[in-house]
């Protein structure tokens, strides 16, 4: 066995943010594998979100290591760096760019040069094109290609992001409540395409949903007061008698 | 394949060519052609006139393009425009030369009478047509440069914005009023004799200068046009609607917002310096605070973020101006302020708002069917 400092896609050891003197996160420590598909869980303001946060270069923890394939220390590098590396993040509340069509969002996701000569004067080449049609029928929109954004459903937006998300070819995707707000035959269809996406990514999912995360089949970690609680299958989890006592004695 | 939008539609393309046709032709024609007395004459003092409206409207298109698309609300493009007009001023002021009242080869009469003894540095070259065309676009884009570099970097945006952009123009009023700046101070320039060779007030010249002004509004138009429909326009509105959003899929928001601002000014800098030879004087009042709030309810009443709107809007707003101004004076900035009430409450999307309104009403019986048909 070698060191999972150096083998784990994300590796967190150790992670401790205070917010005056109030520590969101308190000597986190949570180790993800290459491919694999991980639900986070816990009661509100256990630090979830926070967590994401530290990941993602937003927010700089007091104390402890993150780092990404064993090489990157997120703790050092800014936002827009952290999201080139191949870390990607869709946020508690979705954002879409309303008064573009679905296909616009993801031509601005794209993966490309970002100056402003390249935006003014270059179109998509053949192999871009065909990785936004790809990712437009990976997340059901192909449809609806043409239409603004603002026109979606809110389920469709969650997709989109995902979208968004999906044409950057991250390594490592981070998604905060995916289905908060969606119908239940979106939520199927969202556990569904998180499933298919995890077959060739590593994907974080932080949901309260419990027969969301049921049916994404994966294991399960749950968070408390900053805190890693229990670990393990859902059925585990769900029996275990802290875990049973944090929610119950809400 | 990902839909483009294009530069312009066949339908677009035909109203463009025919509203140039109407601009640079059709009026030059009656200007000129019909005999004096006929009807169809179009009388000599309009010629300026219209091309002063046209000057206003590349400002309006100016001003559009970074509030429609980009989301800045400058309220200080007037002194983009006016640098641009002290610019070709200047100019006109060296090509009286022994003309003036004091008949000095080099000083311009405001400086024999401060008992100037040389020409001040930044009156140099200018004497020289391409060097003061191309300062007329410089000084303007420099500004806009060092201007809107400090204040995106440190991201001022929304009514900060247009409070510092206000404070920009007053403070520039405030200098230009200077007779010390070397810029004629108070009276400004004036009493322009000739512009490359032509006298300024002949017919024929206000002709030609009315002519290039109508080509300049239609090129920069399809300059403006050319960039909102590039990827760089869908980052523009991108950026206007979540600029947050747009800096985490990794691109600069403030390079994005420094280029369309600069090249916003250039715009008006051009305005600005066809503006100066065909009402023959630029002075310090063209830096009022209120002229460019003026601008931003040109746009307004046009219809923001459709550059076609902005153009109609100017020369609305201007038409009536121009009447109400003749007719009832003290009618004019009531009837400014009730016009912008009225946009703002009644009309969000400005004259071009109610025509798209009135086509989606006679299309609507259609409309679900085609939908369920794609669906
Ligand atoms: N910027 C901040 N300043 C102060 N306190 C903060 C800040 N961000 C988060 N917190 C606090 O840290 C705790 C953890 O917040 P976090 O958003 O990570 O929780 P969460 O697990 O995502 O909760 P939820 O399920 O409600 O999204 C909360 O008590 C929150 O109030
Ligand atoms: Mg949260």
């Amino acid at each position: 066995m070698t060191d999972p400092l150096s083998t784990a896609q994300l590796y967190l050891d150790g992670i401790t943010v205070s917010f005056d003197g109030f520590k969101a996160l308190n000597a986190l420590s949570l180790v993800i594998e290459p491919g694999e598909l991980r639900t986070i869980i816990g009661p509100n303001g256990a630090g979830k979100t926070t967590m994401m946060d530290v990941i993602t270069g937003k927010t700089r923890p007091d104390s402890g290591t993150a780092m990404f394939e064993g090489r990157h220390d997120l703790t050092r590098l800014d936002e827009p760096t952290i999201a080139n590396l191949g870390i990607g993040r869709k946020f508690q509340k979705p954002t879409v760019f309303e008064n573009l069509t679905v296909e616009e969002n993801l031509e601005l996701a794209l993966k490309d040069d970002r100056r402003i000569r390249h935006t003014l004067f270059r179109r998509l080449d053949e192999e871009q094109e065909a990785k936004l049609e790809r990712v437009l029928a990976q997340v059901g929109l192909m449809r609806r290609r043409t239409e603004l954004a603002g026109l979606l459903s809110h389920g469709q937006k969650q997709w989109l992001e995902i979208g968004m998300l999906l044409v950057h070819d991250p390594r490592l995707i981070l998604l905060d409540e995916p289905v908060a707000g969606m119908t239940d035959a979106e939520t199927a269809a969202t556990a569904d395409l998180i499933t298919r996406l995890a077959r060739d990514r590593t994907i974080v999912v932080v949901e309260h949903d419990m027969v969301f995360v049921r049916s994404l089949g994966a294991k399960v970690t749950v968070l408390h007061e900053g805190s890693v609680l229990a670990e393990g299958s859902i059925d585990a989890v769900q029996n275990h008698p802290r875990v049973i006592e944090v929610y119950l004695g809400r | 394949m990902m839909r483009r939008t294009p530069l312009l539609t066949g339908s677009g393309w035909l109203v463009f060519l025919a509203a140039m046709l109407v601009a640079a032709v059709l009026i030059p024609v009656l200007a000129t052609l019909p005999p004096p007395d006929s009807m169809f004459r179009l009388p000599a003092y309009l010629v300026p006139l219209f091309g002063k409206y046209l000057c206003y409207a590349i400002l309006a298109l100016a001003l559009d393009l970074i509030w429609g698309y980009a989301g800045i609300l400058s309220l200080g493009h007037g002194a983009f425009f006016a640098l641009g007009g002290y610019a070709m001023g200047m100019y006109l002021m060296r090509q009286i030369g022994t003309r003036g009242v004091y008949g000095d080869p080099i000083l311009p009469d405001f400086m024999v009478f401060l008992n100037w003894r040389e020409l001040p540095f930044a009156w140099w070259g200018f004497h020289n047509f391409a060097y003061a065309a191309f300062m007329a676009l410089a000084v303007p884009g420099a500004l806009a440069a060092l201007f809107g570099w400090f204040a995106f970097r440190s991201r001022v945006t929304g009514v900060y914005l247009s409070i510092i952009t206000q404070a920009m123009t007053y403070a520039l009023l405030l200098a230009f009023f200077r007779n010390d700046m070397g810029f004629g101070g108070n009276n400004g320039l004036t009493d322009f004799k000739e512009i490359l060779g032509y006298e300024v007030q002949a017919p024929s010249t206000r002709l030609g200068l009315y002519v290039i002004t109508a080509v300049a509004l239609g090129l920069s138009f399809l300059v403006c046009r050319f960039v909102v429909t590039t990827r760089f326009g869908r980052l523009l509105l991108a950026l206007r609607d979540a600029e947050s959003r747009v800096r985490f899929i990794g691109y600069s928001t403030t390079g994005a917002k420094l280029f369309v601002f600069v090249l916003s000014a250039l715009l008006c800098g051009l305005a600005g310096a066809l503006y100066v030879p065909q009402v023959g004087i630029i002075n310090p009042s063209e830096f009022q605070p209120g002229n460019s709030i003026e601008v931003a309810i040109w746009v307004a009443v046009g219809g923001r973020g459709t550059l076609v709107g902005a153009i109609l809007g100017a020369l609305v707003v201007n038409f009536v101006k121009t009447w109400l101004t003749g007719a009832a004076p003290e009618l004019w900035l009531f009837a400014l302020g009730a016009l912008f009430i009225v946009v703002t409450l009644a009309m969000p999307n400005g004259i071009l708002g109610l025509v798209a309104q009135a086509k989606q009403w006679r299309r609507t019986p259609t409309a679900p069917v085609a939908e369920t048909v794609h669906d």
